[in-house]
């Protein structure tokens, strides 16, 4: 007997690692997949847009000649799948092109740009999740009541109103008028000689040199433009946690947990939160995609040279390489990051783990 | 009169529905009743209805025409007698335009909604319950979708059509609906495990009566919320959109492109992007109000 | 309940006051910028590269005139003449052709080489030999690949000969030689780096081999622009010891910064922003006339367009001085004629105004008497949208319905050079100091076919102007320089009354300046900003 649920058991096992060997491998098929696809659609976007990629090299003033000489350089006059194929070929080697503004690889300035937006992005997730959860939370338990008719009002005036408009304001009344915070830009121009970047993530590197007045400066500057962005994504996440916790909340497993004499606090934050945060992960990982996105108009507001400046100056001057290479980027990151939350997903609710 | 409502009333309200018409129809009654004692429910209700008065009477409403101005004589004046909300920098009505560029909000904001949200409902639904490869499928095109900057792909299709607010309006719509896939999606993971699904299933109801009779009337709450919570969203990607040229064509009075416009004026002459700004924060306030109190009624679950 | 909300409140206000903590200890030092710096504010796009060869248009141009030196530069009392630079004279042979330039003796380079006429000649060499799109403001004077060794050459350590192909008027070669192209490089240390035999393209794009008032120390796009002073310039030393221009995109932001002293000069700011700093006693303005003209472009390839009553009609409907005292305040003033005040030979004519009654009788004698429809392409920022959108109004009084289709620069131009557009608001910037940079794409269209080589604005047009081609082709000749002058008046004279073009306005720079800062001076031509002058105090 014990013989035959052992041979059972292994069985079993094997046929789980061969189960997890197959989900692996279709996963990456489909990554791959993926990937190709969003290649395809960055390849196509760049061919469809009428603008001369050519004019942003030469210049509306070169002779036609140089402009013919251009496009043959570029590779331009080639038939379109064999420049998909070439496209290809070279993402896969790590070459996303060179950047005809800045005649560096696109890479290179990609890898300077990012991690400012990375910062203002991280910074502004936390402030909004931090604040946003606990908020939705307490919405959930007050329903009804003022406090959480105030808070919709006030979650969805951040969320609502232009984001260029609170930033101009915030500047306005915090930096010119109060002198709370830095005005725009990463830091005041005189540490732009003292601090050397290593990761670009300018608070790190300025920690881990000691460099404490050149830390605090940052920090100045990064206050404003992250409560921003932070108060955006709070209101969504508010409303979001709000919603799911009465889900939770109105569940019959809370009346038993009731029941069974536990304290309400520990109901709300063990067991109702707890559930909530499976779907809640998922708004929180999307919302944190988004803030990467939405920086853009913030960057411009507070002449922050992240990549959503470098993707928007890229793309009014025609520069394709350097469009298609950040929307890659980012478009990864959106792919990684949920990802990452189906991952996490089906690691916190046992329900959607294969029976 | 009185003794007929009160017929129809305990008609459609009995315990004991004769026929499934019955049922359903003193269903929606019920709702109905639900939603009507929600009173901020009902404010939303009433803001949005009036929206709708205005875009249809605005001709009658307006107090001069929204696109012609003067220079010389009426750029930039601050809120008066004249012109209640100022005027902008064409010398503009801004209340006028504010009444006509209604008309335009109810359009996107209509369109944009029947377009990507049964979209995404299905997508998701279908995803969630399948699952296997048609799930891996169907989510990795969602996450292509998901992976581009509304902006970019905007651009590119409205330079395969051509410029204007409606080819606008395709192109954010087609850019929405992924969101509202993930949601149902998560939705679905989780109520397929249910007990009363496999009862169904046991019965022998098809996949697909399963998912569309079953499945989505459950998800669709949370995808009602996030819809009505993206209405602010979709209206300012489409001012968005303004900002490159691709949206509204001047002199389109959208409330999105006039907002785009007054950004250059926002220190001194704070009116010209205070109103539209106004109004969009009151008509997404509306849209949200009315989304919690759709969803109060509409979600078994939180019926209690 | 109670407890769960006593939770919540407790997190908030743990939260809150850790961030008041860190916020307020965070508390920036000091707002003022550093004494010895000059920080400016301006839109840094465009910068494609720091190669005088290739450097176009955008902030590196600009930068341009303090960082490299050339034979001619602009004087700093008066930035429309052009005086010596490293040039200690020069001549002109009997025949016209022949141009010698003797150098100043003992002048070095910001790496200590000493500038000789191989330096320049090469300089010049290089530029024709890479072709890039400045390069055709020398090889007009018909220098090539083949001859430009023979053409341009030293004739010892500090005198070189340039030969042109035709009798130019001296003035316009001269004004040609005072353009970035022309600027003198550092031939060793750019051969130094030269990456199979590019001369040095692939590393001046991003270096620096310059001999100017100041030197070039860092670059990052979108974000900064670096200079230092040059301790070897031979002249006066840079008053300052850095400059950095900061990329600002808005101009509200431009403001709060001017306004709070984080930046020194802003030279970005919208007409409602320089009312507002017109009111503020702790900062100024400057202002300078600029070689760039606004237009509206009229496709002769529209029937209802070519109509030369429809042309003239057109020119009636523009409300030219409300737009000036409004979307164009401060930065702009009417011009009516396609050369810039400044320039030689412009012309103050301006006769146009706005009268609908006169444009409906000419629209009603071309057979409109009711109007007609058409598009209008134009770049969606301003003010260009301004211009565009008030010209829809007015000219919709004479019943001419304007349709508006709004694109970015770079969409608008590419549909601009296909000729595909209706009409279409931009302006045009000086290539070079000389009125032939306007004459030659203005009044000058030599192939109005499909498949013409070149370009210019009246090809866009699809105008035809055999008669005017050649008048202006023989006032680039003339050497006198009067009868220059007189030459292309008369040319605008008669490109006011016949051309598809309603000339608008001419650009006026204007810079907001903290009070502190002195001798901050615009120039009118691009990279005759002399950085150099300016002190604080």
């Amino acid at each position: 007997m014990t013989d035959q649920a052992g041979a059972f058991q292994a069985g079993r096992a094997a046929r789980s690692r061969l189960r997890l060997l197959r989900a692996a491998g279709s996963f990456l098929g489909v990554l791959v997949l993926t990937y190709l696809g969003l290649l395809a659609v960055t390849f196509v976007i760049g061919r469809v847009i009428p603008i001369d990629p050519v004019l942003s090299v030469v210049g509306d003033r070169a002779p036609e000649a140089v402009v013919a000489r251009v496009r043959e350089e570029m590779g331009l006059n080639k038939p379109i799948w064999e420049q998909f194929w070439l496209y290809i070929s070279r993402i896969a080697r790590g070459d996303l092109g060179m950047s005809l503004l800045t005649s560096n690889p696109v890479l290179k300035d990609i890898k300077r740009a990012f991690p400012a937006t990375m910062e203002l992005a991280t910074a502004g997730t936390i402030i909004g999740a931090g604040a946003g959860v606990p908020l939705g939370v307490w919405a959930a338990v007050r329903r009804g009541r003022w406090v959480d008719q105030v808070m919709r009002v006030v979650g969805l005036f951040g969320y609502s109103v232009p984001i260029f408009w609170l930033g101009l304001m915030g500047l306005l009344l915090f930096y010119a008028r109060l002198d709370w915070v830095g005005g725009p830009g990463r830091m005041d121009v005189a540490y732009e000689y003292t601090l050397t970047p290593v990761t670009g993530l300018l608070l790190l590197d300025s920690a881990r040199a000691g460099q404490w007045d050149a830390f605090r400066n940052l920090l100045s500057h990064l206050v404003l433009p992250a409560t921003l962005l932070g108060y955006v994504s709070l209101a969504y996440i508010s409303r979001m946690t709000r919603s799911f916790m009465l889900n939770e909340l109105s569940q019959e497993y809370i009346v038993a947990a009731r029941a069974k004499g536990l304290s309400e606090a520990r109901i709300i934050w063990r067991h109702a939160l707890r559930n909530a945060m499976v779907p809640l992960v998922t708004v929180i990982a999307l919302s944190y995609a988004g803030l990467l996105e939405g920086s853009v108009l913030t960057e411009t507001v507070f002449a922050w040279p992240g990549l959503g400046l470098y993707i928007t100056n890229a793309l009014q001057n025609a520069d394709m390489n350097a469009v298609l290479g950040g929307t890659i980027v980012v478009g990864s990151i959106f792919i990684g990051l949920n990802l990452l939350s189906d991952v996490l997903y089906r690691t916190l609710d046992p329900r959607t783990r294969e029976r | 009169m009185r003794h007929r409502l009160a017929l129809m009333d305990a008609w459609l309200m009995s315990d004991h529905p004769a026929s499934r018409r019955q049922a359903a129809l003193g269903r929606s009654y019920a709702a109905w009743r639900a939603f009507t004692r929600n009173r901020l429910a009902m404010l939303g209700l009433f803001i949005i209805l009036a929206l709708v008065l205005v875009a249809v009477f605005a001709d009658q409403l307006a107090p001069y025409s929204p696109v012609i101005g003067d220079l010389r004589t009426t750029r930039l004046l601050a809120p008066s007698h004249s012109f209640w909300l100022g005027t902008d920098d064409q010398g503009r009505d801004i209340l006028s335009r504010l009444i006509y560029g209604s008309r335009v909000t109810l359009m996107v904001v209509f369109l944009v909604a029947i377009l990507a949200a049964p979209i995404g409902l299905l997508v998701g639904t279908v995803a969630g319950y399948a699952g296997g490869l048609v799930d891996a499928a169907l989510m990795r095109i969602t996450d292509i979708f998901l992976a581009f900057p509304r902006l970019i792909l905007a651009l590119a299709f409205v330079a395969a059509l051509g410029p204007g607010i409606r080819n606008a309006v395709i192109a954010i719509a087609i850019t929405s609906w992924p969101p509202y896939a993930r949601i149902a999606r998560a939705e679905t993971l989780t109520i397929r495990q249910t007990d009363f699904i496999a009862a169904v299933q046991l019965i022998g109801a098809s996949s697909w009566r399963i998912v569309l009779r079953h499945i989505m009337p459950l998800c669709m709450s949370s995808v009602i919320i996030r819809v009505t919570l993206d209405m602010a969203g979709i209206i300012l990607t489409a001012a968005g959109l303004g900002f490159l040229g691709l949206g509204a064509q001047p002199p389109m009075p959208e409330w999105g492109a006039m907002i785009a416009n007054g950004r250059q004026y926002v220190l001194d002459q704070w009116w010209v992007a205070a109103a539209p700004g106004t109004a969009i924060f009151l008509v997404s306030l509306a849209f949200n109000l009315l989304g919690d109190g759709l969803r109060d009624v509409l979600d078994p679950k939180a019926a209690r | 309940m109670a407890n769960s909300s006593h939770q919540v409140i407790g997190c908030l206000l743990g939260g809150t006051a850790l961030a008041l903590v860190l916020g307020l200890g965070a508390l920036p030092l000091a707002a003022a910028t550093p004494k010895d710096t000059l920080v400016i504010a301006d839109k840094l796009d465009s910068s494609i590269t720091m190669d005088p060869a290739e450097v176009f248009e955008g902030t590196s141009a600009e930068v341009m005139g303090d960082i490299y030196d050339r034979l001619v530069r602009f004087s700093e009392k008066d930035p429309s003449r052009p005086v010596n630079d490293l040039a200690k004279s020069w001549s002109v042979s009997p025949d016209g052709r022949t141009y010698s330039f003797e150098l100043k003796p003992g002048i070095k380079f910001a790496s200590g080489n000493p500038v000789t006429a191989e330096d320049v000649a090469w300089s010049l060499q290089r530029a024709i030999i890479l072709d890039k799109s400045p390069a055709f403001i020398l090889s007009q004077f018909g220098f090539t690949k083949d001859n430009v060794a023979q053409m341009i050459k030293a004739t010892g350590p500090l005198s070189l000969t340039m030969t042109t192909d035709k009798n130019y008027a001296p003035s316009f070669v001269i004004n040609c030689l005072t353009a970035n192209v022309a600027c003198v490089v550092d031939k060793k240390l750019v051969l130094a780096h030269e990456d199979k035999g590019d001369l040095g393209y692939g590393w001046l794009k991003t270096n620096y081999a310059g001999s100017g008032p100041l030197k070039l120390r860092e670059w990052r796009t979108n974000e900064v622009i670096m200079l230092e002073r040059n301790d070897n310039y031979y002249g006066r030393k840079s008053l300052l010891g850095r400059v950095i221009f900061r990329h600002v995109n808005e101009s509200a932001t431009q403001r709060l910064l001017l306004e709070k002293g984080d930046i020194d000069v802003a030279l970005g700011l919208a007409p409602q922003d320089l009312d507002a700093v017109a009111k503020e006693p702790a900062l100024k303005t400057t202002a300078t006339p600029l070689g760039s003209v606004f237009y509206i472009g009229l496709n002769q390839k529209n029937p209802q367009l070519a109509k030369p009553e429809v042309r003239e009609a057109m020119k009636w409907l523009v409300d030219y001085s409300a737009m000036e005292a409004t979307i164009m305040n401060h930065i702009g003033v009417v011009q009516q004629n396609f050369l810039p005040n400044g320039l030689l030979g412009s012309s103050n004519v301006n006769p146009y105004k706005l009268d609908v009654a006169k444009a409906k009788a000419l629209l009603a004698k071309a057979g409109y008497p009711n109007g007609f429809k058409v598009t209008m392409d134009v770049r969606s920022s301003q003010p260009y949208q301004g211009i565009a959108e008030a010209f829809q109004q007015t000219a919709r009084r004479a019943g001419v319905d304007i349709e508006i289709l709004p694109g970015d620069g770079k969409q608008v131009l590419t549909k601009y050079r296909a000729r595909k557009h209706d009409i279409l608001v931009y302006n045009w910037d000086v290539d070079y100091w000389d009125p032939h940079t306007n004459a030659d794409t203005f009044a000058r269209n030599p192939d109005n076919s499909d498949t013409a080589k070149s370009k210019p604005l009246a090809w866009r047009n699809a105008w035809d102007i055999p008669e005017m081609t050649r008048k202006a082709d023989a006032a680039v000749l003339e050497r006198d320089a009067k009868k220059r002058a007189a030459m292309y008046k008369d040319i605008q004279n008669d490109f006011r009354k016949t051309s598809p073009f309603i000339m608008l306005f001419q650009t006026i720079g204007v810079a907001a300046v903290r009070g502190n800062v002195d001798g901050f001076k615009l120039g009118p031509s691009t990279g005759s900003t002399y950085l150099f002058n300016v002190s604080k105090h």
